[in-house]
């Protein structure tokens, strides 16, 4: 590769460092069967002290079968793996850990009712005979965090800690043994923008001290941030690893993907119409939100903002009957439907439903499908008490299954597989599982929240297009979504949020990235 | 950017030999443990007794089976909600007393009895289907775990039990009502099949064909995904109690009838049969898995075992111990299906 001006010197020293000094982790022609289909086929990858290596890719394209072989989670079924030039056989995560190679993965690993210092050192061995030495985990744990920069209080309750923090300790944990390696297998997933910085500052620190780092993300524009080199998985196969200052995003994407997203986010035309729902000077009892009023017009796209923790998703699924108000009033077409001082109060989700109010949640696995049960099941579940489904006790299910032939022809998903179970599929094809609840009754508000949140561009994109027939039927679309790029090219309107606050109302010509950065960060200015 | 596609065929006894390991793994992760479980059981009795696959040992295991059958399925229901019904023995004992009193009370001594029958019948599930009825409201309106509501109504069930009986079994219920529910047979079947085939397949039915059936999977694979769907799932917990108790109910009157008393220290260890029975099963701990048709097997088998052990002449303390280890090693080995499941689901997932 040719070093050319255009590098910053940081880049040059780091790419000199590359040349000259032997990788960290090498892995030579490793494949992967399972059960005679193949995952991973004979692959290269390594990584250097001091780099960020990027892996890039779609859902299901092999990212996670890697990282588990690196971090010895599983065993490739062929090829070799070298540490310092010598040959190793990873046998379990212990193993790996030992030989200095630390992962965050996307799963929650934290024990929420010990302490951050706690946790540091769970399953390290910090212990004289059987007693732990608590002093000394103290200050270990201070001179982690002091470290990596982290400004968290070790005897904090880990349950009492933003998504941010969190990640922050199971970062410091990860850290916390010295590692050559360290993994981060999409950290950005719940953070907000404020602590993405952060986490950003946070790996600039892991590079100064030599740590090889490997990054997962479907967000391209992390990749550029933050990578030295990135490597794309198609299918399986590595098809090319790429010092990332050499190519563009759109390189990039058609590299992983195969095609350019001409229109990644499509233009969806407004078909505004009458009033739908109006929120006004909402104040709910467990939740920061305050006299926040807002209105839904028929056929249009409204985005509520904000970061992590605003109190945007609040307001949403008070709506649904699933946060407690306090004071308010809502309207729903003609109908109040809540009222405390007139005694009205239709919020439950079923009545919601019935109204054509649909909610569909950010966490999937803990509130929005059954992941035990089949796609026929979970798309069916809100809507068996409409006579398409049932005679109020018996199910029909001829009639399910020929609507279920036509949402399988929308979702783009094989007839058959209709029956398989969710947590058989990838986090994409649930995702649109999901949104498919809309598929099969009258929805004349979808309430979504993060819709869009861990799954990969294809997916997004095909999540976007949708949204944009559910809004051309004449359906209006509440999108709460910390994403401001998503914000900035669907919705019609946007609200921001921040702290419980409705901040801002900003019409459609007025709505860029731009804009809506600059309000957070303004606010952000002016509280520290 | 290099483009490494290769595709390397092994040699061809090796693909043999892997596709008929793929195979057993296949029917595995499939069939679960169960229909390996029953091949072994069924082997090995016939070979060490040849009384075993006679006509009239395999009569006995099929009516000995209908009680535990009815039991399970009851379990079975509460398991799917994700809970646990740790009072069917007591609800067994409870049923057994209520009936006998109220039949002894009522039956004047002569003729058939029909009226004190029918009437002894209906107080029994009456005082069943309230104890199932306790339990849902415990569970869904207060939140008590199905663990603990259950065990502790089966102190106080078992506790009023013995108060009425004082722990003397009760004599004096017609004998028609043993002649014909305990010892009857109709068109050369006994009738306590008579009785439970119909309930299997009302169980059936109402778990697959019914909107509420539909529900109490749903609430045990998610309760929250289940709340934000629109379901009542208070109300839905409270059917999937009480039916369980009626089920359970059904099986007390046949034993009842059998035994020609009623007794409070019945049904002691119907709980753990049960459950042994539903994880056998494949009846997932966790909620919203299991499918009916392998809960009667589990419990079936679960007869079956304990008939092979009989007439092998096996202590019944080994019994016991027998029983016990094979529940924990049916959900060791459902636990490694799972695990199977998840490496192999790349090929169990058809292309989406």
């Amino acid at each position: 590769m040719k070093i050319t001006s255009q590098h910053n010197e940081a880049q040059l020293a780091n790419q000199l460092h590359v040349r000259n000094a032997k990788p960290l982790i090498h892995l030579q022609g490793v494949s992967k069967d399972y059960f005679g289909s193949t995952t991973l086929q004979s692959l290269d990858f390594d990584i250097y002290a001091g780099e960020v290596h990027a892996l890039f890719g779609e859902n299901g394209a092999g990212k996670s079968t890697l990282l588990k072989i690196i971090t010895g989670d599983i065993q490739p079924t062929s090829g070799d793996i070298f540490i310092n030039d010598e040959r190793v056989k990873i046998d379990s995560v212990h193993h790996a850990k030992d030989l200095g190679i630390s992962a965050v993965f996307q799963e929650y690993t934290l024990v929420p009712q010990l302490t951050v210092e706690e946790n540091l050192f769970l399953g390290s061995n910090l212990s004289s005979g059987i007693f732990l030495q608590k002093a000394k985990l103290r200050q270990w744990a201070k001179q982690t965090l002091e470290r990596l920069e982290f400004d968290l209080d070790p005897n904090q309750l880990v349950i009492h800690l933003s998504h941010a923090q969190q990640r922050m300790v199971e970062i410091a944990k990860a850290f916390h043994g010295k590692p050559a390696i360290m993994i981060l297998d999409e950290p950005t997933a719940a953070l907000s923008g404020r602590e993405t910085k952060q986490l950003f500052a946070m790996i600039d620190v892991l590079k100064k001290e030599g740590i090889g780092v490997v990054y997962v993300s479907h967000r391209t524009s992390e990749i550029f941030r933050l990578s030295d080199r990135v490597s794309i998985l198609q299918d399986g196969h590595l098809t090319g690893t790429h010092t990332t200052s050499d190519i563009d995003e759109g390189q990039l994407i058609e590299l992983a993907f195969g095609h350019r997203f001409e229109s990644f986010f499509p233009t969806i035309k407004p078909n505004t119409g009458r009033l739908l729902l109006n929120i006004s000077n909402l104040c709910l009892t467990n939740s920061l939100v305050q006299d926040a009023s807002l209105t839904v017009n028929a056929g249009e796209i409204v985005g509520l903002t904000g970061l992590a923790g605003s109190g945007a998703a609040d307001i949403a699924r008070a709506c649904f009957g699933l946060n407690q108000i306090k004071s308010g009033i809502i309207t729903y077409l003609d109908d109040q439907v809540y009222n405390k001082g007139l005694g009205i109060n239709d919020l439950t989700p079923r009545a919601m439903l019935d109204r054509g109010m649909l909610y569909l949640p950010a966490d999937r696995h803990t509130e929005g499908l059954i992941m035990d049960h089949s796609i026929r099941q979970n798309i069916s579940l809100p809507s068996l008490n409409l006579a398409k489904f049932s005679t109020g006790f018996w199910v029909r299910r001829k009639g399910e299954k020929q609507i279920m032939e036509s949402v399988s022809r929308r979702l783009k998903i094989n007839q058959l597989s209709i029956e398989n179970l969710l947590s058989h599929l990838s986090g994409g094809t649930q995702q649109k599982v999901m949104l498919a609840k809309g598929f099969v009754r009258d929805v004349q508000l979808f309430i979504l929240d993060e819709p869009t949140i861990g799954v990969d561009i294809g997916t997004r994109a095909e999540i976007y297009r949708l949204m944009q027939d559910f809004c051309d039927a004449g359906a209006s679309i509440l999108l709460i979504s910390s994403d401001l790029s998503e914000v900035a090219n669907i919705a019609h309107r946007v609200y921001i949020v921040d702290r419980g606050e409705l901040l801002a109302e900003i019409p459609h010509k007025n709505i860029n990235e731009a804009t809506l950065s600059r309000y957070l960060d303004q606010r952000e200015a002016s509280i520290s | 950017m290099t483009k490494t596609r290769l595709n390397q065929k092994p040699a061809d006894w090796q693909t043999y030999t892997s596709q008929a390991t793929n195979f057993i793994i296949f029917l595995y992760i499939r069939g679960g443990v169960l229909p390996w479980f029953l091949v072994l059981a069924v082997l090995g009795f016939s070979f060490s007794s040849e009384y075993f696959l006679t006509q009239a040992n395999l009569r006995g295991i099929s009516m000995h089976s209908t009680y535990l059958i009815l039991v399970a399925m009851a379990q079975m229901l509460v398991m799917l909600t994700a809970g646990l019904d740790l009072s069917v023995g007591v609800m067994i004992a409870m049923t057994s007393v209520a009936s006998s009193l109220t039949m002894g009370a009522m039956w004047s001594g002569h003729g058939s009895g029909w009226e004190s029958i029918l009437i002894g019948c209906v107080v029994g599930l009456g005082a069943c289907a309230s104890i199932g009825l306790v339990n849902s409201i415990g569970v869904a309106w207060f939140r008590v775990p199905a663990f603990i509501m259950t065990l502790g109504m089966s102190s106080i069930v078992l506790g009023l039990a013995l108060s009425l009986t004082g722990g003397i079994p009760i004599y004096g219920m017609p004998p028609s009502f043993t002649d014909i529910f305990g010892y009857g047979v109709w068109a050369g079947i006994p009738v306590p099949i008579l009785v439970t085939l119909p309930c299997i397949s009302l169980m059936y039915i109402f778990l697959n064909w019914t909107r509420v059936g539909r529900y109490i999977y749903a609430i045990g694979g998610n309760l929250r995904a289940a709340q934000l769907s629109g379901i009542n799932t208070k109300l839905c917990l409270v059917i999937a109690y009480t039916t369980a108790a009626l089920f359970t109910g059904i099986a007390a009157l046949l034993i009842t009838a059998r035994l020609e008393t009623g007794e409070s220290n019945l049904g002691v260890s119907y709980p753990l049969l049960s459950i042994a029975a539903c994880a056998i099963g494949g009846v997932s701990l966790h909620g919203g898995i299991g499918k009916l048709h392998n809960v009667v097997l589990g419990a079936i088998f679960i007869i079956l075992i304990q008939n092979g052990m009989n007439l092998m002449r096996i202590n019944s303390y080994y019994q016991m111990v027998a029983i016990g280890s094979l529940l924990i090693i049916s959900i060791m080995a459902e636990n490694f299906r799972q695990r199977l499941v998840l490496t192999y689901q790349n090929k169990i997932r058809p292309n989406t």
